[in-house]
């Protein structure tokens, strides 16, 4: 609890929600009668889980846009990966019960005339190898990745460009079906999870506990790392990165430590994602997909941490409900968003807001310099 | 770009290396223009035959009339073709068509074509008008196919002699595909008579292709290999590999073995050459999707993600055009493109201006949210366009001069790929012209390489910056003009291309226009050459892969921007 008086009330606030909802709608869905008002819908159960899910895909893409500067268009790529390595333990739970009745290959790779299991689905028939794997290969892939770019010193839209390039690259080799992971139509028909039917509403509120609890963890990782001193790092470099490095620190390292820590959040949320949708295909690497995550957090409000949940929330509550009214024009509301958000709201919701409030109590006070103390959010600054 | 075109010694070798583009797509243009030429100048001689003189050819398709065996007929058909007179291609034919009638009441042979109720008869020798006659009095020559085959046949080896020499090219063509042993003393007659040596040369290897499928002595069929071997065709491999296989003489089976070696040797040059005509056409189509890109993105320094939309209104601005053209005034296709470009270019560039106008302009400095926001314009403007034209793929043609395609070699050659790299060079080359010779060119590289004291000097920034993101908008419409040529035209046009042009930008070198062009005219043929080992996806990835490494060495690009505003 060290950090109650960094982290400022309203994300203890939202920790405590989080929690909150993680026991109460599962109580309110299961038990609750359906005649009675608090009642939630089972479908809305595995909904708002996959919103909680992108929420965490926002919040770890915000903890390098926000606080880094990187502008990452690919980290629809990490979620996709953490939702492939979940989506490999759930094919091989499946065992027998696939239309082929093969006990180890899934379905498609019989259909492919595929004699044995690639190496690389190996030991995913565990459920701790997969848990893993969700986060060690977004993980690792952004080591990788980061490693090479940051130390060459790639940054701004050049790093946003071959982030983008990363994902389409993975998207058209997950297209392959000789990659082996189901080409087109990627993994589906999951049977269970855990030895418990996937279908079933307790799994489901279960599942929807966890993507809860991962993204309260996910908001206090976020919180701890940005409130330390390696956070201060993160936005000296942010904010003038050659005079940091001349000062002498790395920002390379500072870079790489913050980017694999987010692929791997965002690996978790995937991997939560896909459980709760039955489905993982390629069409996750979509570079459109990972533009879309940026958005939810512009909306929030980037460089703090309620900000990007509130936006996924909102964005994709948003999308749900005009998708269903006008399908035909929810491209004009997305892009009218981007548009909007960058002219006007450059600062999202959520920093608009604390800085009307930290103006509004700077002038009441009629102080010279009033900042920070209440709201204890750092006043984002443009993130270049 | 200014500073690398005027002091780096790489303008100069880059220069002579689109003169040596230049003069490879003008020797691409060329060749099949010599080609025929060389085809043109024989065709003076009419061939005196020899043998043609023996017997009456007009009393030889005369007895085709009265009851007759197929045999018979064969056998008609056998001494016409011996007899090597041309006329009598005309019986022939009236025959496989089934139009060859005899009169029962004299056996005379007529070619006969219904008029009412009669038949208008002609003379199957002399072409003259012979009368008509009741229906009833005529019969017909009985035809199968193998009597069909056997004219065939016979056509071909007249054809041979007839007076016109692309009729004789295409003899000697057909022949070679059919090799067939009793065709061989006819083409030796041709051979001798022929004049132009390049009919000549198809002739021989006609003989060689029969000679190997016939039943004469081994030592003449090595003699014939090396002929084969000149070819350097597929077909030719094949007959040569049959050759070898079944020979039981050694030295013809070497001879065999190394013609086929010989053409493989050939087929693989032309293979690596129509693998770099198919990057150099890819390449091009990047070149046109980039080189906006290269004016909004490496000049400019904006980030517009909806570059590729532009691309997409110039095609649908094609579509539009050609709709209206082919409603109102259809006999002005051929130049539909022609009017497409302008317009294209004034769509695109009105967008482009609007957005700068609207968007950009209050996000100077700000290059990820220019990102951002452009990429919003991007979905907007597609779902207007998806809106208005719907979802689905629109029809645009091809005008004449677009389609077909021709030999180069061993190679095909499609007039609309080699208009694109025309077309896209021609682009590169104005825009080259606009930004180095113009006053606004000037006054483009003078505000990108110092604002303030551009503004100082008077010129109007804003201004300017408007006009330089209209002009790469308006570069992209005439792309798409040119990709409606080869590309699906829906909605999501521009989105193929996007990825791909940041690409060539980034790998090329931003704000060095020559870098765009290498840029994509190298990964356009290293695309190509990756394909056949690692299939079209896999190359794609592998490329991308290279040049995300490839910026890990050369952030800044093949040819990277020297000066004090390199790192802003």
């Amino acid at each position: 609890m060290i950090f109650a008086k960094y982290l400022g009330p309203r994300v203890w606030f939202l920790v405590l929600l989080l929690v909150a909802a993680a026991i109460l709608v599962p109580m309110a869905s299961l038990w609750l009668p359906r005649s009675h008002p608090l009642h939630v819908p089972s479908y809305a159960v595995p909904l708002i889980g996959k919103y909680i899910c992108y929420a965490l895909l926002a919040l770890s893409l915000d903890l390098v846009w926000g606080y880094l500067g990187i502008l990452s268009l690919g980290h629809g790529a990490f979620f996709a990966l953490g939702g492939y390595a979940m989506g490999m333990y759930l094919m091989r739970q499946i065992g027998s019960r696939g239309v082929y009745g093969d006990p180890v290959l899934p379905d498609f790779m019989v259909f492919l005339n595929w004699q044995e299991l690639p190496w690389y689905w190996s030991g995913f028939d565990q459920f701790w190898f997969a848990a893993l794997m969700v986060m060690v290969a977004p993980g690792l892939l952004a080591f990788v990745f980061g490693f090479f770019a940051f130390r060459s010193r790639v940054t701004g839209v050049y790093l946003s460009i071959i982030t983008q390039a990363m994902t389409y690259a993975l998207l058209l080799a997950f297209f392959r079906n000789d990659m082996g992971f189901g080409g087109n139509n990627g993994l589906t028909d999951f049977k269970d999870i855990l030895g418990f039917s996937i279908q079933a509403p307790e799994t489901r509120a279960s599942l929807f506990a966890a993507s809860c609890i991962a993204l309260a963890i996910g908001v206090l990782i976020v919180g701890a790392i940005t409130r330390s001193k390696l956070g201060n790092l993160m936005i000296a470099v942010r904010d003038a990165e050659s005079r940091t490095r001349f000062i002498g620190w790395r920002p390379e390292y500072v870079k790489l430590f913050a980017f694999t820590v987010s692929a791997v959040m965002a690996g978790i949320a995937g991997a939560l994602y896909v459980p709760q949708v039955g489905i993982i295909n390629p069409g996750e690497f979509d570079p459109v997909n990972s533009i879309e995550v940026v958005v939810w957090a512009a909306v929030g409000g980037r460089g703090t941490l309620i900000g990007p949940v509130l936006g996924a929330l909102l964005v994709n509550y948003g999308k749900t409900v005009f998708t269903s009214i006008a399908p035909q024009y929810w491209l004009f509301v997305l892009g009218g968003l981007f548009v909007f958000v960058t002219i006007f709201l450059p600062r999202g919701i959520v920093g608009t807001f604390d800085h009307g409030w930290d103006a509004w109590k700077a002038r009441r006070a009629s102080k010279e310099r009033e900042m920070g103390e209440g709201a204890a959010e750092p006043a984002p600054g443009p993130a270049e | 770009m200014t500073v690398s075109l005027a002091a780096c010694s790489f303008a100069s070798f880059l220069r002579t290396f689109a003169t040596f583009f230049t003069l490879l797509i003008l020797s691409f243009t060329t060749l099949p223009a010599t080609a025929q030429d060389a085809a043109a100048p024989a065709d003076a001689s009419a061939v005196e035959s020899a043998e043609a003189a023996t017997q009456d050819p007009a009393a030889i398709v005369q007895s085709f009339g009265g009851k007759q065996s197929y045999d018979d007929t064969e056998e008609v058909i056998s001494r016409l073709a011996a007899t090597g007179d041309p006329a009598v291609a005309r019986a022939l034919r009236a025959l496989r068509e089934g139009d060859l009638y005899w009169r029962e009441s004299d056996e005379a042979v007529f070619i006969a074509a219904r008029d009412g109720d009669n038949y208008a008869l002609t003379d199957p020798y002399t072409g003259e008008e012979a009368g008509t006659a009741p229906r009833g009095d005529m019969s017909k020559v009985r035809v199968k196919n193998s009597i069909r085959n056997a004219v065939t046949g016979a056509l071909g080896s007249l054809t041979l002699r007839s007076d016109n020499p692309g009729q004789r090219m295409r003899a000697a063509n057909t022949l070679f595909d059919e090799a067939n042993p009793d065709m061989i003393e006819p083409l030796e007659a041709a051979i001798e008579a022929e004049e132009d040596a390049s009919i000549r040369t198809a002739m021989e290897q006609a003989r060689a292709a029969a000679i190997l499928q016939s039943d004469r002595p081994e030592e003449e069929k090595a003699e014939v290999t090396s002929v084969l071997a000149q070819r350097g065709d597929r077909q030719a491999q094949t007959y040569l590999n049959a050759f070898a296989a079944s020979t039981e003489d050694d030295a013809a089976r070497v001879a065999a073995t190394s013609a086929v070696a010989q053409i493989q040797s050939n087929i693989n040059f032309w293979n690596q050459a129509q693998n770099v005509w198919y990057g150099l056409s890819l390449g091009s189509v990047l070149l046109l999707a980039a080189i906006g890109l290269a004016i909004t993105f490496g000049v400019m320094g904006v980030i517009n993600m909806a570059h590729g939309e532009m691309v997409m209104l110039g095609a649908y601005t094609t579509f539009v055009v050609q709709e209206l053209i082919r409603n109102h005034a259809p006999e002005l296709f051929a130049w539909s493109l022609a009017i497409a470009l302008p317009l294209a270019f004034l769509v695109s560039g009105l967008v482009g201006l609007g957005m700068e106008r609207g968007l950009i302009r209050f996000l100077y400095g700000r290059p990820l949210e220019t990102l951002l926001a452009t990429f919003g314009v991007s979905l907007i403007l597609q779902q207007a366009v998806r809106t208005i034209f719907g979802p689905t793929n629109r029809e645009v043609g091809n005008p004449d001069w677009m389609s077909g395609a021709f030999e180069v070699g061993l190679m095909s050659v499609t007039w609309n790929r080699l208009w694109i790299i025309v077309f896209a060079l021609v682009v590169f080359a104005g825009l080259l012209l606009v930004l180095n010779k113009t006053v606004l060119g000037l006054q483009m590289r003078a505000v990108t390489q110092n604002r303030q004291m551009a503004s100082a000097m008077g010129i109007r920034t804003p201004w300017v910056d408007a006009m330089t993101f209209a002009l790469g908008s308006g570069i992209a419409g005439i792309a798409g003009v040119a990709l409606s040529q080869i590309d699906n035209v829906s909605p999501n046009l521009g989105q193929g291309y996007i990825i791909d042009s940041f690409m060539v930008v980034v790998f090329g070198g931003v704000g060095n226009l020559w870098g765009t062009l290498v840029g994509a005219m190298s990964l356009g043929v290293i695309n190509k050459f990756l394909e056949p080992y690692a299939g079209a996806v896999l190359g794609k990835i592998v490329v991308l892969v290279i040049i995300i490494l490839f910026i890990q060495k050369r952030p800044r690009g093949l040819f990277a921007q020297k000066g004090r505003f390199v790192d802003a």
